[in-house]
């Protein structure tokens, strides 16, 4: 059901008269849904009862048609108001109301008409330009004195998120995150959607806008515990996307193929390699002497794994670096309120998110990402898929698994040999 | 005893078209109208015992006969109607004064909610039905209800030949309900079914539907409707009521009956 909604209200005898079945009855009919708000049923006969009814259709012209259909029997359209806004004080700072935002998708109403909050994440503001009817997500610290800043809660509704039309594990009414569950059939509809969105990015690629993204973030962890080969299969198979990590996901990655190390560690002997912990300083070193990744894999110095297939096959990379990065690799974004924006930039289009063995880079993507977006939570830690399943959106899986069994099993399941 | 609020037909024709039972080339025969009226008024007067309250007719007001539309009243309390079409707009004041002028605790509804009086609001001492989609509107009833602190039931009227609810609504005083089911939607007939009971809800004929059967004033057990409503009739006796069946097809010109013709007051 589409982002069409109104509020009705109905009052009178309403119950006993089936006037209320006879407009929840025009509702579905009509091809709308409704969602009983409050009903109030008066304790004797000659009491009169009221409901409030929040009534969802398909488009805009439907939720016309059918609030038309309802008026004669006693609906009525609640009376709203626009929201309020105020200018921000100074660069960098909210008016000391302002409303914060959740990741659900939001609206507000502007000059009498209900807008989309365009850009919509989690613990923002919302800046409004009446002129142009039109109202974004902003973060703090994006704020320039004077704009329009939306305060209380007066004519800003949250949509409740749909459940998706995909009967799949997403589609369950709650965030699941179980260290006990079986994770085969998860992973089996993960693939499914994956499946899916590369045919829509094939599609796209082609001409047309590009919104059939998936996203992975992923951890070191991912090149330790031996899932860089599947992900890699993954990247060149053109299922992911947009990839974002850290500085050490990227060295140890092209540590291993460089040196045949992660960490220090070999990856096929899995022993400890004499001065294998100046490996990835190494790695860093080249790269910085070459002067980017993408350098490194056009002069074939690069020429395997995730940062070789990612800049191969034109995969968006933001690599967001952190205090105890070394060198740091060129192309790791240092500044954490850059980084923050340019991971928001490459969110648009993005329909599925993998967060794979990673707590930070998890957990500031989770901020950023709307509610609308299937997220997948791998992390052998519970707590990490448990915080993000937190959020309270439905369509939050979380895996309580190792990152290379879950990649491999995503893989194998997408048709990977490995 | 029963007192009516009723108006003569000094003024009444047919200068408009706001039912489909209205022609304007179908001329009323005022001689023969007055008849009808007059003719009406002796069987309330003589036959039912009741207390005729006459109001004064308006010129270029044809309608202004039809007092049941006049507004609501219980006890003290009035609420003049709010006509939808503003043809009988324009009788608004004569009714709110007549109602002031007696005494009458008057009660005004929101501004823009329709409502014509005892031609969509009747019913049994405990429940009242109140008709709405054709002409009074639906919301009305929720004031209503709280004004006169009665549960007022609303019922969709789905058939234009039946504007009003007193033209296919008919409360008797013993409880049973003469009605015709295809004037409301099926929410109405099982709402009507379930308050009145299945036994008491008696269903008229089209034919005499079509007559305004239903356009009836019951006092006790006397019972005046238009003439010519055969089976009606025959129930009514049989029920041990006392049909009392009158001529007033002038006024199905306009498409109103006995029941039209006149407002109870207590």
């Amino acid at each position: 059901m589409g982002n069409a909604q109104e509020t009705v209200l109905l009052q009178g005898h309403i119950i006993d008269s089936l006037i209320l079945a006879k407009v929840l009855d025009v509702i579905l009919m009509l091809g709308g849904a409704f969602d009983l708000l409050d009903v109030q049923i008066g304790s004797q006969r000659d009491q009169p009862s009221r409901a409030r009814i929040l009534i969802r259709a398909p488009s805009g012209q439907q939720l016309a048609d059918i609030l038309q259909a309802i008026q004669p029997h006693g609906a009525r359209v609640e009376r709203e108001s626009d929201c309020c806004a105020e200018p921000a004080p100074a660069d960098g700072v909210l008016p000391p109301t302002f409303y914060a935002t959740t990741h659900l998708p939001t609206q507000v109403r502007l000059g009498g008409q209900w807008i989309d909050v365009e850009g919509i994440e989690m613990d923002v503001a919302i800046r409004v330009e009446d002129a142009a009817a039109t109202a974004q997500a902003v973060p703090m610290g994006q704020v320039r004195q004077g704009d329009r800043i939306v305060i209380g809660r007066e004519g800003v509704r949250v949509l409740p998120l749909e459940r998706p039309k995909e009967r799949d594990v997403f589609s369950f009414m709650q965030a699941q995150v179980s260290s006990e569950r079986p994770h085969r059939h998860i992973i089996a509809d993960i693939a499914g959607r994956m499946t899916a969105l590369r045919e829509g990015y094939r599609e796209a690629r082609s001409g047309g806008r590009q919104d059939s993204l998936v996203l992975l973030v992923g951890g070191p962890a991912i090149v330790h515990a031996g899932g860089r080969d599947a992900l890699t299969w993954l990247i060149e198979s053109e299922f992911i996307h947009v990839l974002f990590g850290g500085n050490a996901l990227a060295a140890h990655d092209m540590e291993a193929h460089l040196y045949g190390t992660s960490l220090g560690y070999g990856l096929s002997a899995g022993r400890a390699v004499p001065h294998g912990h100046e490996h990835h300083l190494r790695t860093i070193n080249r790269i910085r002497a070459i002067g980017s990744i993408e350098k490194a894999v056009a002069s074939g110095v690069i020429t395997g794994g995730i940062m070789a297939a990612s800049v191969r096959h034109d995969v968006r990379m933001v690599l967001a670096g952190s205090i105890r990065d070394d060198g740091p690799l060129p192309g790791v974004i240092t500044d954490s309120v850059q980084a923050q924006a340019a991971m928001r930039a490459a969110l648009p289009g993005v329909k599925l998110a993998l967060l794979v063995a990673s707590t930070l880079h998890a957990v500031a993507t989770g901020n950023l990402l709307p509610a609308t977006v299937p997220t997948v939570c791998v992390d052998v830690n519970q707590a990490v898929p448990t915080k993000l399943a937190d959020r309270g959106s439905f369509q939050a899986v979380g895996l309580v698994m190792d990152a290379a069994s879950f990649l491999r099993e995503l893989a194998r399941e997408l048709g990977w040999k490995g | 005893m029963s007192r009516f609020l009723v108006c003569p037909p000094d003024h009444f024709s047919i200068d408009y078209e706001i039912n489909p039972w209205m022609r304007l080339s179908n001329r009323v025969q005022p001689d023969r109208a007055r008849l009808q009226w007059q003719g009406l008024m002796e069987v309330l007067a003589d036959k039912v015992g009741a207390t005729l309250e006459r109001m004064a007719p308006v010129p270029g007001l044809p309608d202004m006969v039809f007092t049941a539309n006049a507004g609501s009243v219980l006890g003290r309390k009035a609420v003049p109607s709010r006509f939808r079409h503003p043809e009988r707009r324009r009788e608004e004041p004569f009714f709110e004064q007549w109602f002031r002028d007696h005494g009458y605790d008057v009660a005004t509804l929101e501004e823009g909610l329709y409502f014509e009086g005892a031609g969509d609001l009747l019913g049994f001492p405990e429940a009242w039905f109140g008709g709405y989609r054709q002409r009074s509107d639906i919301r009305s009833y929720a004031s209503l209800s709280e004004l006169f602190g009665r549960e007022i039931i609303p019922v969709e009227l789905v058939d234009r030949r039946f504007y009003h609810l007193d033209t296919c609504f008919c409360p008797l005083s013993g409880g049973e309900l003469l009605y015709y089911p295809p004037a409301f939607d099926l929410y109405a007939r099982k709402v009507i079914a379930d308050r009145v009971g299945q036994d008491l809800c008696v269903a008229v004929p089209e034919s005499e539907a079509l007559r305004f059967a239903c356009n009836a004033v019951c006092v006790g057990k006397q019972v005046v409707l238009p003439e010519g409503c055969v089976e009606t009739m025959a129930w009514l006796a049989a029920r041990g009521y006392e049909p009392c069946p009158v001529p007033l097809d002038e006024f199905m010109k306009a498409g109103g009956s006995a029941k039209c013709l006149t407002l109870a007051l207590d």
